[in-house]
């Protein structure tokens, strides 16, 4: 591995910038993920910073089932987003469709539109099972030690 | 189509947009830095959650109502629970009453100081939120003790609560409640001492109390504009009743006077919580209710965190609901938005959106109405609804008959 390869591997784990994206969620995912950023729990310490625009973050956070509406703007954020990028999938709904499976206006999980590194279950997901999430698909970019 | 107007400029603001924490899209027709029209775009939250329900058992139902919004969701399930329960004709014990009662009010806590900090963080002032998120922590604990989940709490099933609440875990409420008291004070001490929020939200977002009454406004919004409208005083539900507490209003008018509308309202909300563990009654939680429910509708409502909440239940006597209806608060307060940000300037859009608390989860449902017949004419006119309502009411032994002689009266002498 160059060493350029190495720093920038070193940079992304130590600081990956996130972008939070509600997919159609019920709200209960995205005030745990905010919960997750604020003092007790405090995500900030692995250096996840929450940024605003898509151009900018490594990963992209979504909650929700994949709503009609919502479908084509998930891809054109998903599309924004520099290489290499990463999605995790907050919640039962953004796993699988949870409890709204089969509603007409749902496609179904995150994974139905875009592909998904991690998945982290739970109607809400709470906080200690977001920063768990979070923190393995850190620890899985890590280069394998020989 | 749009037709493009030389002299405005129009931005679109989300759906996706730092200064939203929901998918909504607002496309703002700008003349230098001042908003000279506002076109929201409901939807993209929308699930299709009352249809869903039709095809659910009402003990499903429960669960999913529950997940129309993730910060009010024991506000939605309470008030189809209630409406449920008035078809079925259930007496529900009063210790379970006592506990919606509790739970109720620890969720406009939490929901309140969320409110706090995020409306911290769109003036800019993110210390504020990070303190009342820090603050906010103590009562989801309480939450999670007492029902075993931090959001979404399945506390509601028909005919009474799921969870009893256990000595112990009463005094752990009561001594998170003294905390957040003295947090509380700390504050309100902050929204009326501390000059940049005061010159920050004064004045902005003004709605006036004609207008508030006009566009129908409900909870915090409304009673900031000073109409005193409050559902748990003016048609008590649950526990609401035995206990005593005050309707905060405000006459400031504005985004400042809806910050202490709400701050106030937690100091009341612990006062209510208080004597909701002093008056508990010993008793069973729950009465069985057949799966089945018999045929006919009920109208709900529920003084959520955010404003009135309205559910219409309507059932065919089988084990799944005919009709659902949800009239979520925001859907009532975002009419006043519009009106709010006429001729204001865009850097006050997002905070005077975040002051009316909007929920889009809550308010992205779909109507649609078609007469088969006559497209253009309407399933009911106004004055056929009318006299329905007059006569549903009569039925239920309440009589408007003198009360819209008066009116008639007052206006013909004008």
């Amino acid at each position: 591995m160059g060493l350029v390869k190495k720093i920038v591997t070193w940079a992304r784990i130590k600081s990956p910038w996130i972008l939070h994206f509600n997919t159609g969620a019920c709200n209960a995912c995205d005030i745990e993920i905010i919960a997750a950023l604020t003092p007790r729990y405090d995500l900030e310490r692995f250096g996840v910073q929450l940024k605003g625009t898509p151009r900018h973050a490594d990963i992209l956070v979504c909650s929700g089932p994949v709503t009609k509406q919502i479908e084509d703007r998930l891809v054109r954020i998903y599309e924004q987003m520099p290489e290499p990028k990463f999605v995790v999938a907050v919640g039962t709904c953004a796993c699988s469709g949870g409890v709204f499976n089969g509603c007409y206006n749902i496609k179904g999980g995150i994974k139905s539109t875009i592909p998904v590194s991690a998945f982290i279950p739970g109607c809400p997901a709470s906080p200690k099972a977001i920063i768990d999430g979070v923190v393995k698909l850190l620890q899985s970019l890590e280069e394998p030690k020989k | 189509m749009h037709k493009p107007e030389p002299d405005k400029f129009k931005i679109p603001v989300g759906p996706q947009h730092p200064a939203l924490k929901e998918p909504e899209g607002f496309s703002v027709a700008l003349k230098g830095e001042k908003i000279m029209g506002l076109e929201i775009r409901l939807g993209y939250n929308h699930r299709g959650i009352e249809k869903a329900c039709e095809e659910r058992t009402y003990i499903q139902d429960l669960y999913l109502i529950e997940r129309v919004c993730g910060i009010c969701s024991h506000s939605h399930s309470t008030c189809f629970v209630q409406a449920v329960e008035e078809i079925a004709a259930v007496e529900v014990p009063k210790r379970a009453l006592y506990i919606r009662t509790l739970i109720g009010e620890l969720e406009r806590v939490h929901s309140h100081l969320l409110w706090l900090g995020v409306a911290g963080h769109e003036i800019g002032f993110d210390t504020l939120l990070m303190y009342a998120w820090r603050d906010r922590e103590i009562v989801m604990d309480l939450l999670a003790l007492i029902t075993g989940n931090r959001v979404n709490y399945g506390m509601n099933t028909i005919g009474g609560v799921r969870r009893d609440i256990s000595k112990e875990q009463a005094e752990e409420v009561l001594k998170g409640i003294n905390i957040l008291e003295e947090r509380t004070k700390y504050y309100i001490e902050i929204a009326t001492q501390e000059t940049t929020i005061i010159k920050r939200l004064s004045g902005v977002g003004i709605i006036s109390h004609e207008d508030a009454l006009k566009l129908d406004a409900v909870g915090p919004t409304a009673r900031a504009s000073g109409v005193n409208r409050d559902v748990r005083y003016n048609d008590p539900y649950a526990a609401y009743g035995e206990i005593t507490f005050n309707v905060i209003t405000d006459t400031h008018n504005d985004v400042y006077g809806r910050t202490l509308v709400r701050v106030k309202e937690l100091m009341e909300s612990y006062q209510i919580i208080r004597q909701c563990l002093k008056k508990i009654p010993d008793g069973p939680i729950l009465t069985k209710v057949p799966r089945k429910i018999p045929i006919g509708e009920a109208t709900s409502r529920y003084e959520a965190p955010r404003g009135e909440d309205v559910h219409y239940v309507k059932s065919n006597g089988s084990e799944k609901p005919e009709r659902v209806k949800i009239r979520a608060p925001t859907l009532a307060n975002i009419q006043a938005v519009k009106h709010m940000l006429k001729d204001r300037f865009l850097a006050d859009m997002p905070i005077v959106i975040a002051a009316i608390d909007p929920c889009f989860s809550c308010t992205d449902r779909s109507v649609s109405l078609e007469n088969p017949g006559d497209r253009n004419k309407e399933i009911m006119t106004w004055h056929a609804l009318r006299t329905y309502s007059i006569e549903w009411y009569k039925k239920q032994g309440i009589d408007f008959t003198e009360l819209n002689n008066n009116l008639k009266n007052k206006l013909e002498r004008r």
